[in-house]
C-alpha cells in the first residue's frame, strides 16, 4: 500500500487521496485576453519532473502541495499552503 | 510445424525472413522523418509509402517497434462513439480494419464478436440511447438492447451482479471486433519496409532544429539529419517531444493497467464493458480473458502495475462472472496514456510549419490505428489537413471549440 502523508493527518493511504493537478498561477480574468485564459485553462505542463500539486485528504477535506517526482512516483514532501516552501 | 523448427535450428542461416529490414546507419536527409515506430506511426509511413508515394522515409523509435501503447492495449475496435466528428472518424477505421489482413497477406486474427455497453442505472441507459441514435444517423450498426438479449449472448453473465447493480440493458454494437496488436504493427512495418521506408530502433530523438518556425532536422542519439516533415506519434513522450519545440498542449500522462487470465476453452464470445464497474473484457482466440479497467488516479509517466489494480479489477469481475474465482491472473502491465481534457485526439497541422501532431489517444488509440496512419499521411504529404480530423487540432482548446467524446471513449467516471 502506497502511503502519503496529510499535514494534518498523517501517513494514511494514497487511496484516501485525490490529486488536483499541478500548482500554478491563474492569471488575471479581468485583464487576461481570451487566448491566453483558454492557455490557462487547457494547457498544462505534462513533461515528467518534479512538480508542486495540489491534493486532498478526501475524509477530512484537507488540501495541501505535495511535492512529487512524476517519473518515479517519489513523494518528497508535503505541507499546508502558506507554509514556507 | 516442428520439423520445420528443427530445420531452422539446425540450418546455419536463418531461412525465415525477417518482417523488415535493420538498416545500419541513418541517411543525412529524408522526406519525411516519423518519431515512434508504433501503430500509428508504422501506419502513417506505410500509408504516406503506398498512396502518397514518398519513399525516402525513416521512423525512429526509441525501444523497439510496438513495444509500447500498441502492444499494451486491450485489442477491441468499435466506432459506437457519441460526437459525430468521433463517429465518421472511428468508422472509417472500422472499414479499414476489415480489410487489413488481406492488405497486408499477415494473420491478424481479426475477429468480429459483437461489443456490449452495459448500462446499470438509467442515467447511463440515456446516454446509450443517445449514443444509438448519433450512430443510426451515420449509418452505424448500433443499438439499444434488453437484458434478455444481453443474457442470451452471454448467458454465463450474473445479470444482477451480485444483486447491487442489475443489468438493465445495453449498448450493443454488432461490428466490435478485436485483433492481434502485435501484428497490426509487424504488418505495418512490414509493408512500409518493402515499399522503402527505413524503420531504425534504439534511436531516440534528442532534439528538433526549427528556424523561424520551420522543421529543419532531428537529432538523433545516432546522429543529426535534415528533414523539412517531422510526423510526432509517441503517445505518452508527446509532452517531452513538445518541450522539445517549444509547444503547450493539454495532454497529461496516466497510467492505464490491464491484466490477462490463464487460458480457458471458449465461454465468452462478446466484447463486454460496463462503464459502471469499470471493467472491460474479451476472450482472445487462446482462450486468455483480457481485462482492463479505468486510469490509474493521478500523473504518472511509469508503465509500473500496482496490486491495487489487479484487486479492483477482480473484485469487478466476479460481480459480472462469479465462476471465475478460482482463474488465475498470468499477466498484468501498463502503458502510459496521453489524456485530453475532451477525451478525444489531437491531430494534424500545429503552429510549426512541417511539424504535424497524432496525439492524446489516451485509452482509445489502437482502434483507430488504420484511419489515423491514413489521414496522418495525407496530412503530411499534402501540408493540410484531412477532414476527417479538422476538428481535431491543437488549437481548438484556445478557440474553445472541443469535441465532447468522455461519455463514449472509455471506462470509470
Amino acid at each position: 500500500m502506497k502511503l502519503m502523508t496529510c499535514p494534518v493527518n498523517g501517513a494514511r493511504s494514497i487511496s484516501e487521496f485525490v490529486c488536483a493537478g499541478e500548482v500554478r498561477p491563474i492569471p488575471d480574468p479581468n485583464t487576461t485576453n481570451d487566448l491566453a485564459w483558454g492557455a490557462f485553462v487547457f494547457h498544462c505542463n505534462g513533461a515528467a519532473g518534479i512538480k508542486q500539486e495540489w491534493w486532498c485528504h478526501t475524509p477530512s477535506d484537507t488540501w495541501f502541495i505535495a511535492e512529487r517526482n512524476t517519473q518515479t512516483d517519489e513523494i518528497l514532501r508535503t505541507y499546508l499552503w502558506g507554509e514556507v516552501a | 510445424m516442428p520439423f520445420r523448427l528443427l530445420k531452422f535450428a539446425l540450418s546455419k542461416d536463418h531461412p525465415e525472413p525477417r518482417m523488415f529490414r535493420q538498416p545500419d546507419r541513418l541517411k543525412s536527409s529524408y522526406d519525411a522523418v516519423i518519431i515512434g515506430g508504433g501503430g500509428h506511426g508504422l501506419a502513417a509511413a506505410y500509408y504516406l509509402a503506398r498512396d502518397h508515394d514518398m519513399k525516402n522515409i525513416a521512423v525512429l523509435e526509441k525501444g523497439y517497434i510496438g513495444g509500447g501503447n500498441t502492444g499494451r492495449n486491450t485489442t477491441i475496435i468499435r466506432s459506437n462513439y457519441l460526437t459525430p466528428e468521433g463517429v465518421k472518424f472511428y468508422d472509417e477505421s472500422v472499414r479499414l480494419w476489415q480489410d487489413l489482413s488481406q492488405d497486408f497477406d499477415l494473420n491478424l486474427f481479426y475477429s468480429n464478436r459483437g461489443h456490449f455497453t452495459l448500462a446499470h442505472t438509467d442515467a447511463s441507459l440515456r446516454t446509450m440511447r443517445w449514443r444509438a441514435e448519433v450512430n443510426k444517423h451515420f449509418g452505424i450498426d448500433s443499438e439499444l438492447v434488453d437484458p434478455a438479449e444481453v443474457q442470451k449472448a452471454c448467458p454465463m453473465m450474473d445479470m444482477t451482479c451480485g444483486g447491487h447493480a442489475p443489468i438493465l440493458g445495453a449498448l450493443y454494437h454488432a461490428p466490435g471486433s478485436i485483433a492481434r496488436h502485435d501484428a497490426v504493427a509487424w504488418g505495418y512495418g512490414r509493408g512500409a519496409d518493402l515499399r522503402g521506408v527505413e524503420i531504425h530502433q534504439q534511436t531516440e530523438v534528442l532534439g528538433i532544429q526549427i528556424e523561424s518556425d520551420r522543421v529543419t532536422g532531428i537529432e538523433t542519439s545516432h546522429g543529426t539529419i535534415s528533414t523539412p516533415r517531422v510526423l510526432c506519434a509517441v503517445a505518452g513522450s508527446t509532452p517531452r517531444i513538445l518541450d522539445l519545440v517549444g509547444l503547450r498542449s493539454p495532454i497529461y500522462i496516466h497510467p492505464l493497467q490491464a491484466m490477462v487470465s490463464e487460458p480457458m476453452k471458449p465461454w465468452l464470445d462478446p466484447i463486454i464493458v460496463s462503464g459502471s464497474l469499470h471493467v472491460y473484457v474479451s476472450q482472445t482466440a487462446r482462450g486468455e480473458l483480457v481485462m482492463g479497467a479505468s486510469l490509474d488516479p493521478y500523473e504518472l509517466h511509469s508503465t509500473r502495475s500496482t496490486l491495487d489494480f489487479a484487486e479492483g479489477l477482480a473484485a469487478h469481475m466476479l460481480e459480472l462472472f462469479p465462476f471465475l474465482s478460482h482463474v488465475k491472473v498470468v499477466r498484468q502491465w501498463a502503458g502510459m496514456a496521453d489524456m485530453t481534457p475532451d477525451f478525444a485526439p489531437i491531430m494534424g497541422k500545429t503552429s510549426i510549419e512541417g511539424f504535424y501532431l497524432d496525439s492524446g489517444w489516451g485509452t482509445w488509440g489502437f482502434k483507430a490505428t488504420p484511419v489515423c496512419g491514413k489521414t496522418m499521411a495525407y496530412t503530411v504529404a499534402h501540408d493540410r489537413n484531412h477532414d476527417l480530423i479538422e476538428d481535431f487540432s491543437l488549437s481548438r482548446f484556445e478557440n474553445y471549440e472541443l469535441v465532447g467524446e468522455k461519455g463514449a471513449a472509455s471506462v470509470g467516471h
